[in-house]
């Protein structure tokens, strides 16, 4: 197929920091490239220029957190051929959606005490509660490898191939030793997806879950060693409750122990 | 009545979501607003509850463009509430570290985000075409940066490696070792950048500014010291809320920090610049000056050229650090949690950023307060816009608003960063 014209791609902010979006700034070598490849025309952190839709590509960071968000996301929905979200916040609620656990309605209600915050929803949501999603890029931040395998992959038409399997096979396959095993370290590492490449084990400390859950994660497994190895019942809380708090398996882990 | 107005739905090139307004009445400047839509996050609400431990990673989520200033004020004041000093070894590698955080984000403010505005480029992919060269050097600069970061923290986003009492695991010297050609080379551009920066063509603008920022004894300041004034502010670390109040302002998400019964303040690279220029090495002063910048510069469109000397001053320093580097061992000291209080700022690259936690006698935390630059240079924001724009009112609109966004743009706002904290008026409404 004769292609007449470049690929337009637009990046999408939604509550979240800034983090994901500067992944595509970070790949020095390969941005003069990227840019060559696709029409970037809507990219508010790096231009003025402004195009208007419909987009080819649409990467959209962070959660919807208010009502008018909520609404934006349809107009970003409609304007994009194809839409991706990057990043724990955008396909998980991010950190934010700590405020959709325990004292929600106390909260909610400090919130909207104040008129100037009733524009804040009580929960923070990821992206594929709202609209349709057609890839999803994990991380807490993403990797910028995987981002230009996402955007390579839909260039050329094909499917973006990044791993579905824990982050244990990549610690392994770096030959780090068990941080969880060797040194009894608290690591995620085994109900968490891949993507880091096994970063926090190689610098001696747990995996705090950053890529979210893997594919059937045994989180009551990990959950039930932790305890057995004395672990206090909110420090297992707390474990799963972090930068993808509100994924469901880590979601539903963390409220097993929450009583 | 004349009616004029400067909108932008949208500010571009600057970190999170704001707007601009300007309303011009019968040739006078009637109203700013620098509206800050950025969804509030709640940052200091969800911190309760959560370990001491803990604070370096959750708040370095604030900010993806200076996680490790956010990661330092937090185990600065973590380590200050548990009474815990590090050794010199860990001190260095931290401003190392930021020395990384330091290049990577000035060189992207610089030449991204900023120079196009001078040069007359939506961005810096349009102004690669007729620039390539300074555009493939700022690439090369900042990819230096983010590799310092990688090597000590694991990734240049959220680094991994950072906690209360040190690092996980100190990186090896050889490491570290095989950056400094790069650096050598990094610092020499950047120091003939320094006169490219200075031939840019500045607006005619100065302002009185009060600055604030961080002064250490010993070096130019980037990861502690004191908080000082250039109308007499002299701080240790807990008084930092005696001096300063915030307000808040119905058309922003952010509060506003003045300084008490005074008013607005400056932080950020002119801030620092004109308070520690002596601590700059002789060679970077000399550069500077023979580039026309001397201190006090009270044109804040020339942040930009401080921006490059603090850039050059980046890479030699981070040069210096790793000619000395002596791993610490062990990596981190041990920290035991206790009930108290305690403080800790750093230089981030837009300046100050203030952290104060509470913590209860098991190290959970009880209370958060986070003051970033951006929450402090948001009302010195307003008050350009209103100066810059008062003789230039009969200017054309489009060429007006262009000039106004990059006077927003001259202190690099972070504008993600700045709503994390109005969370704090909730809970004093609570």
């Amino acid at each position: 197929m004769a292609k007449t014209r470049k690929p337009t791609l637009a990046v999408w902010k939604f509550a979240s920091c800034d983090g994901c979006q500067l992944s595509l700034l970070d790949c020095e070598d390969e941005l003069l490239e990227v840019a060559a490849a696709v029409d970037i025309v809507n990219f508010v952190e790096a231009s003025r220029a402004v195009a208007k839709g419909p987009y080819d590509i649409s990467l959209v960071e962070g959660s919807i957190t208010t009502p008018h968000d909520a609404e934006r996301i349809h107009r970003v929905r409609r304007s994009s051929k194809l839409l991706v979200t990057i990043g724990a916040c955008a396909t998980a609620g991010g950190i934010q959606a700590l405020r959709n656990f325990g004292n929600v309605k106390e909260y909610t209600s400090i919130v909207y005490a104040s008129p100037q915050y009733i524009e804040t929803l009580s929960k923070s949501t990821p992206i594929s509660d709202h609209v349709f999603v057609d890839f999803e890029l994990r991380g807490c931040p993403i990797n910028k490898y995987q981002l230009l395998e996402v955007l390579g992959a839909l260039v050329h038409g094909r499917r973006p191939v990044t791993p579905s399997y824990g982050v244990c096979v990549e610690c392994k396959r770096r030959g780090h030793v068990c941080v969880a095993v060797a040194g009894g370290t608290p690591c995620l590492g085994p109900v968490t997806n891949a993507g880091c490449g096994a970063l926090c084990p190689g610098f001696t400390r747990g995996c705090y879950g950053c890529f979210g859950p893997k594919p059937m994660p045994n989180t009551s497994a990990l959950a039930n060693y932790w305890s057995a190895g004395g672990m206090k019942r909110l420090d297992v809380v707390r474990a799963f409750r972090g930068f993808n708090a509100s994924a469901e398996a880590f979601r539903r882990e963390s409220e097993l122990h929450d009583t | 009545m004349t009616r004029k107005d400067i909108t932008v739905a949208y500010l571009a090139r600057v970190e999170g979501e704001g707007g601009l307004s300007i309303k011009i009445r019968d040739g006078a400047v009637a109203e700013v607003k620098l509206r800050i839509f950025e969804p509030p996050r709640f940052f200091e609400a969800f911190l309760r509850g959560r370990t001491f431990a803990e604070a370096p990673d959750i708040t370095a989520r604030i900010c993806g463009i200076c996680p490790v200033a956010y990661q330092t004020s937090a185990v600065n004041a973590m380590e200050h509430a548990l009474s815990v000093q590090v050794p010199p070894e860990i001190t260095a590698l931290r401003r190392l570290l930021f020395c990384g955080e330091w290049i990577e984000s000035h060189a992207l403010h610089v030449f991204f985000l900023h120079a196009p505005d001078f040069l007359g480029y939506e961005d810096a992919i349009r102004m690669a075409a007729d620039h390539g060269e300074v555009v493939q050097r700022a690439l090369r600069m900042k990819k230096l940066g983010n590799e310092i970061m990688r090597i000590i923290g694991g990734r240049e986003v959220h680094p991994v490696n950072f906690r209360v009492g040190g690092f996980y695991k100190a990186p090896a010297r050889r490491d570290l070792a095989a950056l400094a050609p790069e650096l050598e080379w990094a610092y020499g551009c950047a120091v003939d950048a320094i006169p490219w920066a200075a031939g840019l063509t500045f607006p005619d603008f100065e302002q009185p500014y009060e600055f604030v920022a961080l002064r250490n004894p010993d070096r130019y300041a980037i990861e502690n010291g004191r908080l000082v004034s250039s109308r007499g502010i002299d701080a240790a670390v807990n008084d930092y809320l005696q001096w300063f109040n915030e307000e808040h302002v119905e058309h922003s998400n952010a509060l506003h920090s003045v300084v008490s019964g005074r008013g607005p303040y400056h932080v950020g690279p002119l801030a620092r610049f004109n308070l520690s220029f002596d601590q700059l090495p002789s060679p970077l002063q000399d550069a500077a000056r023979a580039a026309g910048l001397v201190p006090p510069c009270l044109n804040p469109f020339k942040s930009l050229v401080v921006r490059v000397v603090e850039l050059a001053y980046a890479c030699g320093e981070a040069l210096r650090l790793i000619r000395d580097y002596c791993p610490p061992d062990p990596p981190a000291v041990d920290c035991r949690p206790r009930g108290s209080t305690g403080h800790g700022w750093s230089e981030a690259p837009r300046g100050v950023l203030y952290h104060r936690y509470r913590l209860d006698d098991t190290g959970h935390i009880q209370d958060a307060k986070i003051v970033p630059p951006t929450a402090q240079n948001l009302r010195m924001m307003e008050a350009d816009l209103r100066a810059f724009v008062a003789p230039r009112v009969d200017m054309p609109v489009d060429r007006l608003t262009w000039e106004c966004e990059q006077a927003v743009r001259n202190y690099d706002p972070c504008i993600s960063c700045a709503t994390h904290f109005l969370k704090l008026d909730i809970q004093r409404e609570g």
